[in-house]
Formats: structure tokens, C-alpha cells, sequence
């Protein structure tokens, strides 16, 4: 039950997470892996390629669909079974996913980060591969990602939500 | 060993690298009760860097460090993919996709990303500053206002069975399809293309 209380409040962070104490030092490094997997995977598929975006956005190739999809597909099931099944993390404890609760940000924001989706090639994960991949001038494109997050955090009270 | 190589090599396929995606949403519940997303991190590089006594960027990043860790392996991911199991071959793009681009003013289709836009000699131009500048910004400051991007929306919480997130997924591809459309076009001419 410890645990339990122990989880943060839904407004305080957009991916609140329930914060346990075992996560620490070397604990981390579990996920340092799960992102190195994720990472070739994003390369090998080439989801990291600003063509496969255009594609995407042209209604030109299934491919990325096919991607998204299945995706949301894996996870579906994987969350129903962890719910159905009773699952808990390694460390014993219950799952927990927050609940969403919806913004007008939703709407606005994400018609904002679908323009510049359309420009960059990006979404916030491939922007890592890409500059792992060696496209160094990326790195550019993600300090200007870093300074619109900290512009809408500079602003977040005075806009519509 | 040869063979192996060979079809590792080779662009995976979208029913090969979708349910790899989708397995890090079990995978991060289940080794820590973590929500997939990755837009957080570059909230929680603000508050570790420019908090500026933000209260939007004041809590303890460092409990979010597992999230800094993520992308960080992402960025590594990237680099041993490129280095060491890359493909041999050009990509491959839609036929018609390349012809649209093509009388755009996109000349190089060699490359996971086009040169022609994609280069340092770009950054302190006209086509630098909407790609890199103006672009990165949209995604930064689009992903935080709708709470999220593809990882944390489209597929953590599509999955979930939230609707606000099937809400912010069709928002992003109406952004994705008037750019690409309508406004990509003359905002290329625009900066000389």
C-alpha cells in the first residue's frame, strides 16, 4: 500500500509514474537497454527517416501505418493481459497506468507538433536516433525542441487548456 | 553467421519493428511502472537546466532520470544500428513520393535524410532555420501542449484505451497532413528551394 501512496499527483508531470525507490544507481541501466533496443530498432526500420514521414503524410506507402498500427496493437494486448492476468513489475508491485484527462492541448498542440512532425521527419524518439545515427545537425533541431518545451512551460498558465 | 548478418542487415519490415515498438510498453511496466513517452525527457531537460523558477519545470527531475536514461540508449541504439548493421543498399522510397519531392526541390534520395536539407552548411540559412529551428520548436513546444507525442499518445495511450490521446493522435496527423499539403510547398520556395 506504501507504494501506492507514493504515486504523484496526474498534474504535477504529464507522464507521472509511480517513483520507487529501487530505481536508483544501476537499477537505471535496465532502461538505458530497453532504449538501445528501441533505438536500432527505430534505425533498422528506418523510422528515422524524414521520407518515411513524407511517405506517411502522402498516403503513399502502408509502411509507417503498418508500423503504428501494429504497435498499438502489441501494447493493446500486452495491457490487457498485464490487467486480465494480474501482472506486476519485477519488484512485486500492481501496475498502474495514469488516466489522461483531456486538454484543449490536445487539440492544439497536437495540430502544432503535426506541422512540425511534417518538417522535421521527427517525432521526439527518432530525433535521438537521428543524431545517434550521425546526423549531427540534429542536434540543433532538438536544443530548438528543448527551447519550444520551455516556451510553452514559460506560458503554459496564459494558454487555452 | 554470414546468413545472420545478411538479414539483420537489411530494412526490417513494419510487422517486425511495430510489435518491437509496441513491446516496450509491457516492457517498461513490467521492469519499473513506467509509462512509455519520450517528449518528457525534454521537460525534464529543462528542469535540470533552465528552470528558470518555472513552476512547470520545478519538481525533482532526478526520480524522471529513468526517462533521461531511455532516450539517452535511444541515442546509442541509433549509433550501433548506423555502425554496425546498416544497410548496404539506398533506402528505398515510394516512387511517387520521390517525384513529388523531386519537383520540390529535393535532388538527393540516397540517404535515410535528405542532404539537400539535412546539413551543417544549412544551419545559418533560410532553409536551416525552417527545418532545424522553426521545426524543432513546433515539435517542443507542440508535444508538451498536447501532453505528449506519438510514444506517449499515439501508442502508450491509444492502448490504454484513452480517447483524450486518440483525440491529440488525429490533431497530429491534421498538422502533419496541412504541412506536408499545403504549407510545405510555398514555405520551401520561400526559403529556396
Amino acid at each position: 500500500m506504501k507504494v501506492l501512496e507514493k504515486k504523484i499527483k496526474a498534474d504535477v508531470c504529464d507522464a507521472p509514474n509511480s517513483r520507487i525507490d529501487h530505481d536508483k544507481g544501476h537499477e537505471l541501466i535496465k532502461y538505458l537497454i530497453i532504449g538501445v533496443v528501441f533505438g536500432i530498432v527505430f534505425v533498422k526500420a528506418e523510422i528515422i527517416s524524414w521520407f518515411r514521414i513524407q511517405e506517411m503524410f502522402r498516403l503513399q506507402s502502408f509502411f509507417m501505418y503498418g508500423v503504428i498500427g501494429s504497435a498499438i496493437v502489441t501494447g493493446l494486448i500486452s495491457i490487457q493481459l498485464i490487467k486480465r492476468l494480474g501482472i506486476k513489475t519485477i519488484h512485486g508491485e500492481a501496475i498502474n497506468i495514469p488516466t489522461k484527462e483531456f486538454k484543449k492541448g490536445q487539440i492544439i498542440g497536437g495540430f502544432i507538433f503535426g506541422l512540425g512532425w511534417a518538417l522535421t521527419g521527427a517525432c521526439p524518439g527518432p530525433l535521438f536516433a537521428q543524431i545517434g545515427s550521425g546526423f549531427t545537425v540534429i542536434f540543433i533541431t532538438f536544443l530548438s525542441a528543448i527551447a519550444g518545451t520551455w516556451v510553452y512551460g514559460k506560458f503554459s498558465d496564459k494558454l487555452p487548456n | 553467421m554470414n546468413q545472420f548478418m545478411e538479414w539483420i542487415t537489411q530494412p526490417w519490415p513494419w510487422y517486425v519493428a511495430g510489435p518491437m515498438i509496441g513491446l516496450t510498453v509491457p516492457a517498461l511496466l513490467i521492469v519499473g511502472n513506467k509509462s512509455f513517452g519520450i517528449s518528457s525527457s525534454l521537460r525534464h531537460v529543462c528542469a535540470a537546466c533552465i528552470p528558470a523558477g518555472i513552476p512547470f519545470f520545478t519538481y525533482n527531475w532526478k526520480k524522471e532520470m529513468w526517462n533521461l536514461l531511455f532516450v539517452l540508449g535511444i541515442l546509442i541504439g541509433g549509433f550501433i544500428a548506423t555502425s554496425f548493421l546498416a544497410n548496404p543498399n539506398e533506402i528505398v522510397i515510394a516512387e511517387q513520393t520521390q517525384a513529388e519531392l523531386s519537383a520540390i526541390g529535393i535532388t538527393d534520395f540516397s540517404g535515410l535524410l535528405p542532404a539537400d536539407i539535412f546539413n551543417w552548411e544549412n544551419l545559418f540559412t533560410a532553409k536551416g532555420l525552417l527545418f532545424f529551428v522553426v521545426g524543432g520548436f513546433l515539435v517542443g513546444f507542440g508535444t508538451r501542449y498536447a501532453g505528449g507525442c506519438t510514444s506517449g499518445h499515439a501508442i502508450m495511450g491509444i492502448s490504454s484505451l484513452q480517447w483524450p490521446s486518440l483525440v491529440a493522435t488525429i490533431f497530429f496527423m491534421i498538422g502533419g497532413f496541412l504541412m506536408t499539403h499545403v504549407i510545405m510547398e510555398p514555405l520551401m520556395k520561400l526559403v529556396g528551394f
